[in-house]
C-alpha cells in the first residue's frame, strides 16, 4: 500500500497523523481537566486550527505528548496511548481510563496494558478514520470496579482488608485536604518560559479544498478524512489528576445508594466529566453488554438468579426483563403501570409475592446490605430498601379516575362532532390532502 | 399521506432556522435510503428541555462544518467550529455543543415547543421530537423544489411523575447515565461513515447545508414533533378518524 503513494501524499499523511496525535492528546487532557471548555468559531479559517476545529493547546501537554512520540510516528503495532490516573491526597494512585490510538491493518485493538483498570473494565470505540496505510482507531478502556487495595497510613481508621471505596465521599475529618486539581494549566505567568509555545513549531494546515472532490475527500475533520496513522506506542502523557473522574457506572436504581456519585466532588468534577462513560457497546463482538455498578464483581449479564453469592442476588432480575421492564428503556404503553422508579426498584420481588409465584423455599433473614457503613455513607443503603420497598400506588392511576377521563370524553363526542360539521368545507379540503 | 414514511410527522413542522428553506419546500413522496435512528429517554418534566437539548447538540456537532468560503479555480475553505461545554441543572450532565448562539437559539426554540406542547396537551406525556437532515432537490417551474431526507433522529420521549425529592435524585442520576448512553450511541451512528452528501459547488451548497448561520454550517435540517394522547394515537389520527365519521354520516 505504501507504493500507492507518493512522497508529497506521504508527506501531507504523516502531518495529519501528527496533529490528529496531537490534537487528540489535548483534547483528552484537557476533557479531563475539571474545566468547562469554550472555544469560539470562527467563519475565516486560520492555517492553526486543524481540522477546522477551534482546539486550544496547552503547552505543556503539547511538550509531554511530543517527548512521547520523540519524532516518530504511531505506527501498526504502535500505539499511543494516554492515561488518566486518580491520585488522592493520601499518596494512592488509581487508573480510571486509558485512551488508546492505534492503527490496523484490520480493525483489531493491539497489546495495550490494561491491567491497571481493574477487574471487569469496559472499552468504548469512539471513532475510526480510515487512511491509504490502515484504519486508526480510538478507543477508551475505563474502570468500573472503583475499590482498590491501597497501603497508605490512616490516621484515625485504617481500611477494612485494605480495601478503600471511600475516595469518592465526603472526608470525614477536616484535616484531610481536598482533592487538587490536575497542574496542567495554561497561566502564562508561571509557564511562559517553561514550553515553548505551540504556534512556534506547529506546521501551517491546509485550507483550501477543491470544489470538485473526488468520493474519498480528504478533507481534515470531515468523516473519512484524514488517513489513520499508526501511534507510536509511548505510554502516554501520565497526567496525574488529583480529581476524581466520574466513572461511576450505576446499574438502575439499587446501586445508587451504594455508589456515593453524589458526593462534594460532584460540584467540581462531574461538570467537567463530558458524556460520562455509560453502557459500552462493542460493536465487533455486537454485544450488548449492560453495565454494572461498582463494586460488582461480575458483570451482571453473568449474574443468574442461581448465584446467590453476589450481593442483591434477590432484586437482580434476569438480563432481558431488566431491559424489559426498565422504563428509562421502555416507556410504558398505558398509565396503568405504577411510578417507574418504584416499578424498577422491586421489579420481581414485589411481583413474585403478588402473585403468589414463590419459591418453596422462603426463609427471613436479618437484610443487611454490602458496604453499607453508618459512619461513612450519610444514609444506610438498608433503610434505603425498606423505604421504597412497598410505597402506596398513585392515587391518578387507579382505574376509576381512568375510566371516570374515559367517560368524559365520550361525552364531549358529539359537541366536538356538531363543530366538525360546521367546517365540513375545510375538512373536505383536509382530506384530500390526505389521499 | 400515501407514501409518506410511517413516521407521523405532519403534526407540527418546525421552520429551520435560515428563512430561505422554511416550509416552502414539499417534502418528497417516498423517503427513500433514509437512514432512520431513534432514541428513548424517560424523564422528569423538568429535564425534558436539557435532554432535548443535549441530543439535539450533538447529533449537530457532528453535522455541522465551518463555513464554506469559495474562492476563485473552484476552491474553497472551510472555517473553524469551536465546541462549548453545557452543564445541565436538573441532570447530572454536562454535553458539548457546537459554539454558535444562533445555532442554539434555535434549537432552544424548537424544544422549548416541544416541551410547552407535551406538557400541556392534557397527554399522558409520551412525545417525539424528530430531526430530519435533507437536500433539496432543484425542480423546473413550475414545481417547487423537493426536500429529500437522508438522515432522521427520532426522540421519544416518556414524562415521568415523581414523588418526591429523592425520587428526583436518583432520576437525576439515571437520565444522566442515561444520557451517556445516547451520546455513545449517537457517536457510534457518525462513526459507521455512511451517506453523507457530497461536498457541493458553490451554486448548489444551499441545496445542502444551511448557509444561514454566521459562524457554522450545519446541514439543512429541520425539526418537528408529535405528541400522542392518552388513547394512545396521535392527535391527527383521531382527528382524522372523526372526520371520515363524520362524512360517513
Amino acid at each position: 500500500m505504501d507504493t500507492d503513494l507518493n512522497s508529497q501524499d506521504r508527506k501531507d499523511l504523516d502531518k495529519f497523523i501528527k496533529f490528529f496525535a496531537l490534537k487528540t492528546v489535548q483534547v483528552i487532557v484537557q476533557a479531563r481537566l475539571g474545566e468547562k471548555i469554550c472555544t469560539r468559531s470562527s467563519s475565516s479559517p486560520t492555517g492553526s486550527d486543524w481540522f477546522n476545529l477551534a482546539i486550544k493547546d496547552i503547552p505543556e501537554v503539547t511538550h509531554e505528548a511530543k517527548k512521547a512520540l520523540a519524532g516518530q510516528l504511531p505506527a501498526i503495532g504502535r500505539s499511543m496511548c494516554v492515561e488518566i490516573s486518580l491520585k488522592t491526597s493520601e499518596g494512592d494512585s488509581m487508573e480510571l481510563e486509558i485512551w488508546c490510538l492505534e492503527m490496523n491493518e484490520k480493525i483489531y485493538f493491539g497489546e495495550v496494558q490494561l491491567s491497571g483498570l481493574g477487574e471487569g473494565f469496559q472499552t468504548v470505540r469512539v471513532g475510526t478514520v480510515g487512511t491509504p496505510l490502515g484504519t486508526i482507531t480510538l478507543s477508551c478502556a475505563y474502570r468500573i470496579n472503583l475499590a482498590f487495595i491501597s497501603t497508605r497510613q490512616f490516621e484515625r481508621t485504617p481500611p477494612i482488608m485494605g480495601i478503600i471505596i471511600d475516595h469518592f465521599v465526603d472526608r470525614p475529618y477536616p484535616s484531610s485536604s481536598p482533592m487538587h486539581p490536575c497542574n496542567y494549566r495554561t497561566t502564562g505567568e508561571d509557564n511562559g518560559a517553561a514550553y515553548p509555545s505551540v504556534e512556534d513549531s506547529q506546521e501551517v494546515c491546509t485550507t483550501s479544498f477543491s470544489t470538485s472532490p473526488p468520493s474519498q475527500l480528504i478533507v481534515p475533520g470531515k468523516e473519512g478524512g484524514v488517513p489513520p496513522v499508526p501511534s507510536q506506542p509511548a505510554h502516554g502523557t501520565q497526567a496525574d489528576h488529583e480529581r476524581m473522574v466520574m466513572c461511576t457506572p450505576l446499574d438502575g436504581a439499587l446501586y445508587s445508594a451504594a455508589t456515593p456519585s453524589s458526593s462534594e466532588d460532584t460540584e467540581t468534577v462531574s461538570n467537567s466529566s463530558e458524556g460520562k462513560s455509560g453502557s459500552p457497546h462493542d460493536l465487533l463482538e455486537t454485544i450488548f453488554v449492560r453495565k454494572v455498578g461498582a463494586f460488582v464483581n461480575k458483570p451482571i449479564n453473568q449474574v443468574t438468579m442461581a448465584s446467590l453469592d453476589i450481593p442483591f442476588a434477590m432484586f437482580a432480575p434476569k438480563n432481558v426483563e431488566l431491559e424489559d421492564n426498565d422504563p428509562m428503556v421502555n416507556p410504558p404503553d398505558s398509565p396503568d403501570v405504577e411510578s417507574p422508579l418504584q416499578g424498577s426498584l422491586h421489579s420481581e420481588v414485589s411481583s413474585g409475592s403478588s402473585t403468589g409465584n414463590t419459591h418453596d423455599d422462603f426463609v427471613m433473614v436479618d437484610f443487611k446490605p454490602a458496604f453499607s457503613k453508618d459512619d461513612i455513607l450519610p444514609m444506610d443503603l438498608g433503610t434505603f430498601y425498606r423505604e421504597f420497598q412497598n410505597p402506596p400506588q398513585l392515587s391518578s392511576l387507579s382505574i376509576d379516575i381512568g375510566a371516570q377521563s374515559m367517560a368524559e370524553d365520550l361525552d364531549s363526542l358529539p359537541e366536538k362532532l356538531a363543530v366538525h360539521e360546521k367546517n365540513v368545507k375545510e375538512f373536505d379540503a383536509f382530506v384530500e390532502t390526505l389521499q | 399521506m400515501k407514501g409518506a414514511s410511517s413516521n407521523k410527522r405532519e403534526s407540527a413542522a418546525l421552520p429551520s432556522p435560515a428563512g430561505n428553506t422554511g416550509l416552502a419546500c414539499p417534502r418528497a413522496q417516498t423517503a427513500m435510503n433514509c437512514r432512520a435512528e431513534v432514541l428513548e429517554v424517560s424523564v422528569e418534566g423538568r429535564q425534558i428541555e436539557e435532554a432535548m437539548l443535549a441530543v439535539l447538540h450533538t447529533i449537530l456537532l457532528h453535522r455541522s462544518t465551518g463555513k464554506f468560503h469559495y474562492k476563485k479555480e473552484g476552491t474553497y475553505s472551510i472555517g473553524t467550529v469551536g465546541t462549548q461545554d453545557v452543564d445541565c441543572d436538573f441532570i447530572d450532565f454536562t454535553y458539548a455543543r457546537v459554539s454558535s448562539e444562533e445555532l442554539d437559539r434555535a434549537l432552544r426554540k424548537a424544544v422549548g415547543e416541544f416541551k410547552d406542547a407535551l406538557r400541556y396537551s392534557g397527554s399522558d406525556g409520551i412525545g417525539q421530537i424528530s430531526l430530519e437532515f435533507y437536500q433539496k432537490k432543484k425542480s423546473r417551474w413550475p414545481f417547487s423544489d423537493e426536500c429529500i431526507p437522508w438522515e432522521v433522529w427520532t426522540v421519544k420521549v416518556n414524562v415521568v411523575n415523581l414523588a418526591n425529592e429523592q425520587e428526583r435524585q436518583i432520576c437525576r442520576e439515571k437520565v444522566g447515565e442515561k444520557l451517556c448512553e445516547k451520546i455513545i450511541n449517537i457517536v457510534e451512528v457518525m462513526n459507521r461513515h455512511e451517506y453523507l452528501p457530497k461536498m457541493p459547488t458553490q451554486s448548489e451548497v444551499d441545496n445542502v447545508f444551511d448557509t444561514g448561520l454566521k459562524d457554522v454550517q450545519p446541514y439543512l435540517y429541520k425539526i418537528s414533533y408529535q405528541i400522542t394522547d392518552s388513547l394512545g394515537s396521535s392527535v391527527t389520527t383521531t382527528m382524522r378518524r372523526l372526520i371520515k365519521d363524520t362524512l360517513a354520516l
